[in-house]
């Protein structure tokens, strides 16, 4: 494994880094943001080419890799930026890049990486936890070569603002079937939907969608018929490597403010960090820093495996240790903090929420520890558990 | 020993059940089973209740309007007001102020304070912890000067972390008296002020669960009368130990324990979370380890709340108990977190009432199941359990002291 970064990498970092500095000052982070904010800050992503960072050159990106992502996606992190970078830059650019006919690609992807369209991806259900082919939404062919689109939509990221949803529906098969699924570009003005926006625990935003007979033309099919469940399925992939990425940022940030915390606060005529009881807990927070930076660079790498299941394997290894390890130092932070630590005021609580939010959003730890079991590699040694 | 309880407390036990059962009104209950917020009216009904039947003050003597209940009694009572879905008695006039009184007040202050506490009428502010005093108390700086005619004291000073104020029109304050004492726990009085007196503000703060319930409170040259003052002067650090003895105790919260372990298993089979086997044994041993957890818990408070048992390690049982208690509440509400999984993040703070849960029910688009609406705020709350009644870090540097001592 190679985890050395070149100049290209440094300079992208850095440049996320000052953006950062500048659009998120540090006493504010983690604040909710008024739509006019979120439209500017989405705009200056824009501009520093942010959100084409996974978009072919000529349709107005820099076709750059998962690790660029995962550069910024840290970056991010540390100044819990909550804009919709996530949703378009992650989810939606490559998975339209891929499955995107060429009209479909010139007319979306400039706009995306230009800002001026923003795009989300509607493919978790009510009922369906995280399983990505528990799809009961239906679309049915009209007369007219096109379809109609009927059912639910829960935790669109993004979508309370997307001009342009992308929706998987089944147009075969039964709830939970792998095949017989496929994706449809909805405008967000379309009769027939209703969404109703929601905040997240950490303040992202999101839509709960309600799809009753939307009606499409017939150039609004997107990738194949009936087998989208892999491309979808590839862009959460895509989506958890980035947010283990973006919780390594976190935790960063929350490390440094915590030790700054244990540095000052004085009880009992001695600053708290002379306390061993609460060293240790600063040693296990630094581990688990350095377990989760490391488990970014593995997840980012193995996106571009080939072998779907080796990818599924360490995504799912990477999201397991972010939502096990996220949750207990953001709330470890919050404790050495005391009652402090559990006001609206001091940001260490709103990292705390972003951790604890990373690991319940595209699956949580017991489905990635399920889903990396079910792809992981049998070795020699390995113990026959069949009944 | 007998591993059942006698058949007289269980027919105690029965009989607490009933009253909640029939006094208990619904939609109390079903806030608190929701884990939404109560409202002030909400626990003072409860409490008129419970006072009418004599139960609302079970840790203070029968003289003063206590039921004169064993150990056992008030451990039985409070898991079954738990259990049946009742509002925890927050209140710290029942709780703390009252036995301080009876333990240190003047007969004036007894008859004066007492019965107000018991008909909820006066609600109790909880003043001692200032932006630089928390774990370390004994450092607190708020001063209390006495006026040269001997009938007043001045009060300045900032305390924070009020829990409750804006219900409260009372506070009891840690005050330092003596600046030159020699030790820093030395020269603090125990201090009753009149929340509305002149010079005294209240500002709400804002929690990371949406909630507004802690203050801060700025005391700016305010006037105590000296008959307010509780126990003798400078000696205050005595009543505000006894007090703490008692919060620690009722923290261990075995019944909430339960309540919140019951919760657990309802809300994984409405999840449906038993389809893939993994993820099934995973969460089975989670909940079973819990049980036993608690079967350790109850058993060691039951045995060290009995009479005539004493530990090796006398005065440390209660922080042991909020030690294990809290943690394993905590990772309760963890649990739950897990157990609503994407249905965690949809998050506001109205949605931790009733009536907006209610309405919501017409939304084009359901939103998260209502049982599930609060689990992330709940959970956040929670983290409250190890930081207040003396923070568990605090707590085992007590436990190892005692222990090291004892060895
Ligand atoms: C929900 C809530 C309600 C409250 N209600 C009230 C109220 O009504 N009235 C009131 O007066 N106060 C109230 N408090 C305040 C509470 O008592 C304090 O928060 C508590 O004493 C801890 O103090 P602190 O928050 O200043 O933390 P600090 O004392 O600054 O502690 C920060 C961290 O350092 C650790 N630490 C401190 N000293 C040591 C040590 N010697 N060894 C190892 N670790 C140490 C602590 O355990 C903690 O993890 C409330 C607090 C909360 C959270």
């Amino acid at each position: 494994m190679d985890f050395s970064l070149n100049d290209d990498d440094l300079a992208l970092r850095d440049a996320v880094q000052r953006f950062c500095e500048g659009e998120y000052p540090a006493p504010e982070r983690g604040n909710a943001e008024t739509p006019a904010q979120a439209a500017q800050r989405h705009a200056a992503l824009a501009e520093l080419g942010l959100l084409g960072l996974q978009i072919p050159a000529e349709l107005g990106g820099s076709a750059l890799g998962p690790q660029a992502a995962m550069l910024a996606a840290e970056q991010l992190g540390r100044a819990l930026a909550n804009g919709n970078w996530l949703s378009n830059a992650v989810l939606m650019a490559p998975l339209l890049a891929e499955a995107g006919s060429p009209a479909q690609r010139s007319a979306w992807l400039p706009a995306l990486a230009a800002g001026r369209l923003q795009v989300a991806l509607a493919c978790a259900e009510p009922e369906a936890r995280y399983d990505l082919a528990d799809v009961r939404s239906r679309a049915k062919p009209t007369a007219d070569g096109g379809w109609s689109l009927s059912g639910r939509k829960a935790l669109v990221l993004g979508g309370d603002v997307a001009d342009l949803l992308l929706v998987v529906a089944r147009t075969d098969g039964e709830r939970r079937d792998r095949s017989g699924l496929s994706l449809f570009a909805i405008d967000a003005a379309s009769p027939g939907l209703t969404r109703r926006p929601i905040t997240l625990l950490d303040g992202r935003r999101a839509a709960q969608l309600d799809l009753q007979g939307v009606s499409l033309a017939a150039d609004r099919l997107v990738g194949p018929l009936d087998a989208a469940l892999p491309l979808v399925e590839r862009a959460v992939e895509r989506a958890n490597a980035a947010l283990c990425a973006e919780s390594a940022g976190a935790l960063e940030a929350l490390l440094a403010m915590t030790c700054e915390h244990l540095k000052t606060r004085r009880q009992f005529g001695a600053p708290l960090a002379k306390f061993q009881a609460l060293q240790h807990r600063v040693a296990d927070m630094a581990t688990a820093l350095e377990q989760l930076k490391s488990m970014a660079c593995v997840a980012a790498m193995a996106l571009e495996a080939e072998d779907a299941s080796e990818r599924t394997r360490l995504v799912s290894a990477a999201m397991t240790l972010t939502a096990q390890l996220g949750r207990q130092c953001g709330l470890t932070a919050i404790q050495l903090h005391g009652a402090m630590g559990m006001t609206d005021e001091c940001r260490v609580g709103h990292y705390a929420k972003r951790l604890i939010a990373n690991g319940l959003l595209f699956g949580d730890a017991a489905f990635h520890l399920a889903a990396f079991d079910a792809a992981r590699r049998p070795t020699a040694a390995d113990l026959d558990l069949t009944p | 020993m007998k591993l059942a309880f006698s058949a007289a407390d269980e027919a105690f036990r029965q009989a607490v059940r009933s009253f909640v059962r029939e006094q208990l009104p619904g939609d109390i209950r079903r806030k608190v089973e929701l884990g939404l917020r109560l409202e002030q009216a909400d626990y003072v009904t409860w409490f008129n209740r419970l006072e009418a039947r004599g139960w609302l003050t079970p840790g203070w003597p029968p003289e003063h309007g206590g039921p004169g209940w064993t150990h056992l009694q008030r451990f039985i009572f409070d898991e079954e007001c738990l259990l049946g879905g009742a509002p925890r008695i927050i209140a710290s006039g029942i709780q703390m102020l009252g036995p301080v009184l009876i333990a240190f007040g003047t007969p004036e202050q007894k008859a004066r304070y007492l019965p107000d506490i018991r008909a909820s009428r006066t609600w109790w502010a909880q003043g001692f912890s200032e932006p630089g005093s928390g774990s370390d108390l004994a450092s607190l700086r708020t001063t209390a000067v006495l006026e040269p005619d001997g009938r007043h004291f001045v009060v300045n000073g900032h305390k924070v972390w009020t829990s409750y104020a804006q219900w409260c029109s009372m506070m009891f304050a840690l005050v330092r008296t003596d600046p030159n004492a020699a030790k820093p726990q030395e020269g603090i009085s125990f201090l009753l002020i009149d929340m509305t007196s002149p010079g005294l503000t209240v500002r709400p703060i804002r929690m990371l669960e949406g909630g507004t319930d802690l203050n801060e409170c700025f005391l700016d040259n305010v006037r105590v009368p000296v008959e307010n003052l509780v126990g003798e002067l400078n000696q205050g650090w005595t009543c505000g130990k006894y007090l703490l003895g008692h919060e620690r105790t009722g923290i261990a919260g075995i019944g909430s324990c339960k309540q919140q372990l019951a919760r657990a298993r309802q809300l994984a089979g409405q999840q449906g979370l038993g389809e893939d086997a993994l993820l099934r044994a995973l969460l089975q041993a989670r909940l079973a380890q819990f049980e036993i957890e608690l079967i350790a818990l109850e058993a060691t408070a039951l045995r060290l709340l009995a009479p005539g048992q004493r530990s090796r390690v006398p005065q440390v049982e209660a922080s042991m108990l909020k030690v294990r208690g809290t943690e394993l509440r905590q990772a309760i509400y963890e649990t739950l977190l897990d157990i609503a999984g994407p249905d965690a993040l949809p998050f506001s703070a109205e949605a931790q009432f009733l009536e907006f849960l209610d309405a919501a029910d017409d939304a084009p688009v359901a939103p998260v199941p209502p049982e599930l609406a609060s689990v992330a705020a709940n959970c956040l709350d929670a983290r409250k359990l190890s930081i207040y009644g003396g923070s568990n870090e605090v707590q085992r540097n007590l436990i190892a002291q005692a222990v090291l001592a004892a060895h």
